[in-house]
Formats: C-alpha cells, structure tokens, sequence
C-alpha cells in the first residue's frame, strides 16, 4: 500500500512526504493500557493479530520514547492527572488513539467516577469504538492514524471495495479469515 | 526486635515531613518510619500475624532499625509495563531490600456498584462482566446466582452445565494470560506470545457461543442467554486436545528452567495463618498449604459431579503459585472433558415468564409476547425484598456478590467481594526482606486484577 | 451440599437474635455488642473474614428486622467463613447517621482493612482504631461518601432520550 507511493515520491517527490512515511510505518506506542480494551491491544500485539507488520509491536514503557498513546480503558478521576502527566512526558510529535468506548466518551459508565470522554483531558485524533474494540477494530484505528500521519486528513473509505467481501470460515475451532478475491483496481489509493 | 518509637523522634521533624508531602493527589505518602505507629510497624513485621519460625526471612540479616536518610522510597506505577493494570506501590528501599510497601489502589474505581443501583436485574450482568475483566463468565455467574437466589429459581441442569463449562474454559484462559504476563514479567518475553494464542483459541470459542470474545453478558438471571451452537463438543474437544499438549511445550521450556526457578524459589513466601487472617483466597491461599477450593469445599453449580483434583502448595512461594495455576489449566481441561460427556439436554433457560423473555420468533406471531418483552425490558422484573451472598472460585479466589433487593427491579446495594481486593492485603507481609527484582515476581504471582480491586 | 453445621439455637446465636434468611445464616446486632459478638465467632472457629460492606438504607426505611434491634440509617454486613467446619455467617450491624462510628475488627482479622477503608469511603462509616483509615479508593481530596443513597450518581446528561434510570 505505501510501498507504490513511496518509489513515486521517493524518485521525484520531496523530504517531507518521506519523514511522514518513517513515522507512520514506525510509530511506537507508550504503554496505557488501563482496564479490558488493554487485554484486547495486547491481543492484537500477539501472534495472531500482529501489530508488528505495522511497525508497532514495540510498546515502550517510557512515555519519551514513544508516538503514540493509546489510551485503552476507562480513565478514573483518579487517574485523569497521571494521563495528562504521561501525555505531557511524550515528545512532539504525539497523537492520541482513544480505544474503547469508555476512553471516548465515558463507555456505559456515566457516573461519578470516570472522566466522560478522554478528549477532556488530551487531545485524541481517533476514536476507536468498542467495548471492547476487537483486535480488527483496533487495527483499522491504528491504520487510520497511519493514513492521518501521511496524508495530514482522515482518508475517505476506498469505493472499490478493499474493505468488502471479507468472509470469516471456522477451522478446528480457530478462526481463519478468508478474503474474496478482489474486484480488478481493488488496493488502489482512495480518489 | 528493635524499633525505633515515636517518642524518640521530634514531633516537628515529623510534622515538617507532612507538609513536603502534600501532593496534588492528595496526602498518599508514607509515613515516615518514625511517624509510623507501633501498630503499624508490628502489622509489618508480622508479630499481629505470628510468622511461624524461619518461613520468612531472617531479619538478621539487615538492619531493621535504620535512620530516615539510609532509605529510599520509590514509587512503582500507576503507569508500568506490567499488565495488572493501574496499580501504585511505594516501597521503601534498603539498598535493593525492600522494608515496607504499601499498594495505593483506586486508579479504575469505576462505581460499577453505584452504577448497578440504577440497572435493572437483567442489565446487571452487562455491568458485573466487567469488574475482573478476564474471568467475565464469573462475575456474571456470581451476581446470576445471587439473583436466582432472591428470586427462589431453579436453572434447567443444562443451563447449569453450560456455565460451568463456559466458566471453566475461562479459568483456562485466564490463568494462561497469567502464564503470559508472569513470564513477561519475570523476563520470559515470548511466553507472552504464546499464552496470547492459546486465549486466542479460547476465544474464538466464546465468541462462536456468546458472540463476543470479552464481557459477553452471556450468563444471566434464569439461565444462559442462548443455547451451545451445533458443533460445540467438536469445538471444545480440539480446545481440550491442543491445550494439553501446549502445556507439555510450557512445561518443557518453562519447569526446569533455572532462571525461572531462581526467580521464584523462595522468593515471597506466605504462612497459612497469615493468608487466612488477611482473607486470601484463591490459588495464593493454596500455595501456603490450605486446601481450600469454593468448588471441592462449598460446591455450587454441578461441581460435585465431575471429578477434578485441587492443588495444593508447601511452601506458599512463587515457585508453587506458578505451579498451581499451571496444573489448574489442566485440572480444568479435565473437566471440560467429563462435560462434554455428561452435558443434559434440555432447556438454557429457565421457562418462567416472570424472568425468561419469550422466544422471538414469537414476537412477530403473538400479542401477548410482544408485550410480555416489551414489559420484561423496559419494567424489569421484581425481586422480593432480602439479601444473597452467592460465592464462587474464580481464578483469583473467592468472588462473591451481596445483593440487596428492596423488592423492586432494581438492586437496591450491590457490592462484589472481589478476591484481588483482599488478596493485595498480602501484599506488605510478602514484600518485606525482598529485592525490587523480587516485588515484580512477587506482584505479578498475586495476580491482583485491577478491575477486580477497584470496581 | 456441604454440611451445614449447627444452626442458630431457638433463633440466636450469642445471645443475638439470628435466623436463616435465603440461604445463610444471619446475626443481627446492634453497635453495643458488636465488638463482643465478632470475638465471639472467632473463637467459635471463623477465622476468615471474608468481607466488609456497608448499606444505606436511608430509601428502603422498612426492612424486616427482628425484636430488639433499632433500625438506623446504615448497617455494617460482615461476612465470616469458618473453613474448619465449612460455614458462613452474616454479621448484620446498625450504625446510626449521627454518629457513624464503629470498633475495627483489625485487631481480631487483620484482613477487615481493606475492606473497612472501603466502607469509609464509600459511605463514610468511622471504624475506630483502625491503622489507616484513609481513603482507599476515590481520591484522598474527595468530598462526599459515593454509595450514599443522597449522593448522586454524577450523570452527565447527553443527547439522546435515556431509558428510565435512578428511583
């Protein structure tokens, strides 16, 4: 997918294009993982699901060493000062993925107890649905970072059907994705 | 042996500590050693819970009586690589030796028992799934036996044989996110990997039967929310086949290890009396020598008819804790097998309309089931006025669910006895004489779940 | 089912009216005798306290209670687990609003604490005695005790029609 554009740009295209190709494929992730969306983030860093292959497998412990915050649970008022502090500690640039629906907007628990939305307290460029999100949601959050990190805009969902046609089978009690064979022009760029 | 006491400290010294340690989160610090009261320093140290003769460490061997700038104290959290969750310890370090910790919690209070006042009964398991969120089928099965018990149901046997399957598949994948966690924990980084695919497996089961892989609000009041799909024991065969033979690899690469072994022989060790007074259950009661097991000693569910072994610990360290949650995963394989062999048919639910909404396919045919569901999921139903405390064995230790009903269709207290909430109380006795290395090994072998702790 | 040992005799168990109420068996008591029937089960052969809980019964004022005990705004529910003889009981305790103090029960199970910091700060029950009776789970600076019955729930009104909640 970025590989096309990559040589395009890299033969005539200029210095920037590149440096957001780098942080993009590269961007490592600081350690938030709070309540059951982290069970679900670490899932996706396992074998199965494999953030690896977008150059994230690596979670840092020390918020200055990384890019992202995914901030995976619900945010207690307790806790709302420690979320700004690690915030605060990772250096520029950052952007913020709210995992679940409790880190969005408070999830179904709106009460006393939990900050309504993470946006109250850091600013978030995407918000990832769920309760939890499954590990494709999160994926497809994390890849629309990517595409947010290299275009500078949310990118419009492809027309020809690259996120269509997916069926899931079941094999020995695993589950095996099978895709349908994709429409001729599929996996082109959105227009 | 010797401490120092408060007398023997300027009472303005302490005073001036006080004011240094106001934070913006409030006044959470430590005492200092000597503003601590006696009978704090003695809970420490253990003469309140009588540590039995050379069990713990000799505290000859450091000094125990130490001035105020020879220590250090050091803050472990809320925001650390491991994944237990948001859990704050501040210990106070001799050196490397650990002298006291005291965990400081409340970063995932959620309000979930305020919360559960406002739901009605049925909606009360989307909310209990998610206190210890990685043994969900517990949580709902406690609270769903604590409102049978206020209402007087009976479930169908296989409404009961279904949760107990669904429950023991959980214990299974939640002692081997453990595995994992514990290994990464310890330095065994690729444990993690491999404890994630065996849950992987698992859940690709729980979302074939519940739909969801986490927090499936599958158990409820009056039975199952539906029934096994077809192909189900092919399912959990090829699960009771392929764990097996997994946990033969973990043995192999994890058992004789001698890393593994250094890191946790002997290190945290706990007494029976000690765990019993703190209220610990669970598989760190069972490490200290006390077999007690919710499902061998106070059977719930269909317990007394399946035969399982429950494992006991000598000398109640990591090494035995690692040890029993491991054989657990197998003890628990064991009697998914006799399920699949002595499951009963019949109905998932109970069929009482005042609980049990109607099919719906009914729905489209029949008036009254229109509005018999209508009725049931806006109105709720009714529990007589009492109060239930239904215990369960969940893979921490003991969780229970104290209902209060005021005989509307809402709960009126509930509060879960959550056994990482109690079993974090072992942690001070546990610490104490310890390296940091060791407190990692140490937290991690509690298993403490956040969600669990705080609520 | 395990055996259930023996049961209350002529419905009191040290000298404390007693009963079967769904299940288990339930002691009442009030705040003067409370300390001396917690040392009494201990020795009984309860030598877990399994937890420590509060309830404000400020919306449900008429409960069943039995003759004897004045009902008052809160009640302390301590559950006890004997794992020699394989029982449990239930501990019922008044506590009234003006004065919500209450013995610790540290000293007799070193595991209460936890539990009674949580009920303090859920409800703002005193337990005098107590090593550290601090806040356990809100913030140290927090005002108001969250599992009162006239403590709101703290819902932030959005945008859509909500299903009935709340009494």
């Amino acid at each position: 997918m970025g590989l096309e554009k990559l040589n395009h740009n890299f033969l005539t295209g200029s210095l920037e294009e590149m440096v957001k190709w780098a942080r993009a494929s590269s961007s490592w992730a600081a350690n938030f993982g709070l309540a059951c969306c982290a069970i679900e983030m670490m899932a996706t860093g396992a074998a199965n699901f494999d953030l690896a292959r977008f150059g994230m497998e690596v979670f840092r412990a020390s918020p200055r060493q990384a890019d992202v915050m995914i901030v995976a649970g619900r945010v207690s008022q307790k806790m709302a000062p420690v979320l700004r502090q690690v915030y605060d500690q990772m250096m520029e640039p950052k952007w913020v993925i709210s995992m679940g629906v409790c880190a969005s907007t408070g999830g179904m628990f709106n009460n006393y107890a939990i900050v309504q939305g993470v946006d109250q307290v850091v600013p978030v460029d995407v918000y990832a649905p769920g309760c939890p999100p499954g590990p494709e949601t999160l994926i497809h959050s994390i890849l629309t970072l990517h595409e947010k990190i290299r275009q500078g805009h949310i990118t419009k969902r492809p027309v020809d059907g690259r996120g269509l046609g997916i069926h899931l089978t079941e094999a020995d009690g695993r589950r095996i994705r099978q895709q349908q064979p994709q429409p001729a022009g599929a996996g082109t760029p959105t227009r | 042996m010797r401490r120092t006491t408060v007398d023997q400290l300027a009472a303005a010294e302490v005073e001036a500590h006080d004011e240094q340690a106001r934070t913006s989160e409030g006044f959470q610090e430590m005492v200092p050693r000597a503003g601590t009261r006696a009978a704090e320093l003695r809970r420490e140290a253990g003469s309140v819970l009588r540590i039995p003769e050379g069990v713990t460490t000799d505290f000859g061997d450091f000094d125990v009586d130490v001035a105020e700038d020879e220590t250090m104290i050091l803050n472990l959290g809320p925001s650390h690589p491991s994944t237990h969750g948001v859990l704050r310890v501040m210990v106070e370090l001799q050196g490397e030796s650990v002298l006291r910790c005291k965990p400081v919690i409340g970063y995932l209070h959620t309000g979930m028992e305020k919360t559960g006042e406002e739901l009605m009964y049925h909606q009360g398991s989307t909310n209990v799934t998610r206190m210890d969120y990685l043994s969900p089928f517990f949580n709902e099965l406690t609270y769903s036996l604590g409102v049978e018990r206020l209402l007087g149901v009976e479930v169908p046997p296989r409404a009961t044989w279904i949760r107990m399957l669904m429950c023991e598949l959980n214990r299974i994948s939640s002692h081997m996110l453990w595995l994992a966690t514990n290994g990464s924990d310890i330095g065994a980084i690729n444990m993690l990997v491999y404890g994630w695919r065996e849950r992987e497996v698992l859940l690709a089961f729980f979302e074939k039967v519940t739909g969801l892989r986490m927090n499936h609000n599958y158990i409820r009041p009056g039975g199952v929310a539906a029934d096994l799909p077809d192909g189900w024991r092919d399912d959990v065969l090829a699960i009771c086949d392929v764990i097996p033979r997994r946990m033969d690899d973990y043995d192999r690469l994890l058992t004789g290890q001698p890393i593994l072994q250094e890191r946790l022989e002997g290190v945290g060790a706990l007494d029976a009396d000690t765990a019993i007074a703190l209220g610990v259950t669970g598989p760190l009661l069972r490490s200290t020598g006390v077999a007690w097991d919710l499902r061998r000693d106070q059977p719930y569910l269909a317990y007394e008819q399946v035969d399982f072994d429950v494992i006991v610990g000598n000398y109640g360290d990591c090494w035995d804790r690692f040890a029993i949650r491991f054989n657990e995963i197998r003890e628990s394989v064991r009697i998914c097998r006799q399920i699949v062999d002595m499951m009963p048919a019949g109905d998932y639910r109970v069929q009482d309309k005042k609980v049990t909404p109607p099919p719906r396919s009914r729905i489209d045919e029949s008036m009254e089931a229109l509005i018999h569901h209508f009725k049931l999921y806006t109105e709720g139903f009714k529990v007589e006025p009492g109060e239930a405390y239904v215990p369960v064995e969940s893979p921490r230790g003991e969780l229970g669910c104290f209902i209060v009903s005021d005989g509307s269709s809402r709960p009126y207290r509930l509060h879960m006895r959550t056994p990482s909430f109690a079993n974090l109380q072992a942690m001070p006795p546990m610490m104490r004489g310890a390296l940091v290395a060791d407190a990692i090994a140490i937290v991690s072998t509690i298993d403490p779940l956040l969600g669990d702790v705080d609520r | 089912m395990s055996d259930p040992g023996p049961g209350p005799q002529d419905g009191h168990v040290h000298g404390l009216p007693a009963a079967e109420y769904f299940g288990a068996t339930v002691i009442h008591t009030d705040r003067d005798r409370y300390r001396q029937l917690m040392g009494d089960l201990k020795d009984d052969g309860y030598e877990m306290c399994v937890g420590v809980t509060g309830v404000d019964y400020l919306m449900h004022a008429g409960r069943d209670l039995p003759q004897g005990i004045d009902p008052q705004r809160f009640e302390v529910v301590v559950e006890l687990l004997s794992l020699s003889r394989h029982r449990r009981v239930r501990v019922r305790c008044q506590v009234p609003e003006s004065d919500p103090h209450l013995p610790t029960l540290f000293d007799l199970w070193a595991g209460s604490e936890a539990h009674e910091r949580e009920t303090f700060d859920m409800f703002g029950i005193v337990f005098d005695d107590h090593p550290d009776m601090t806040r356990i789970l809100m913030p140290e600076d927090w005002e108001g005790h969250p599992l009162r019955k006239d403590y709101p729930t703290g819902h932030v009104p959005v945008q859509f029609k909500e299903s009935p909640g709340g009494r």
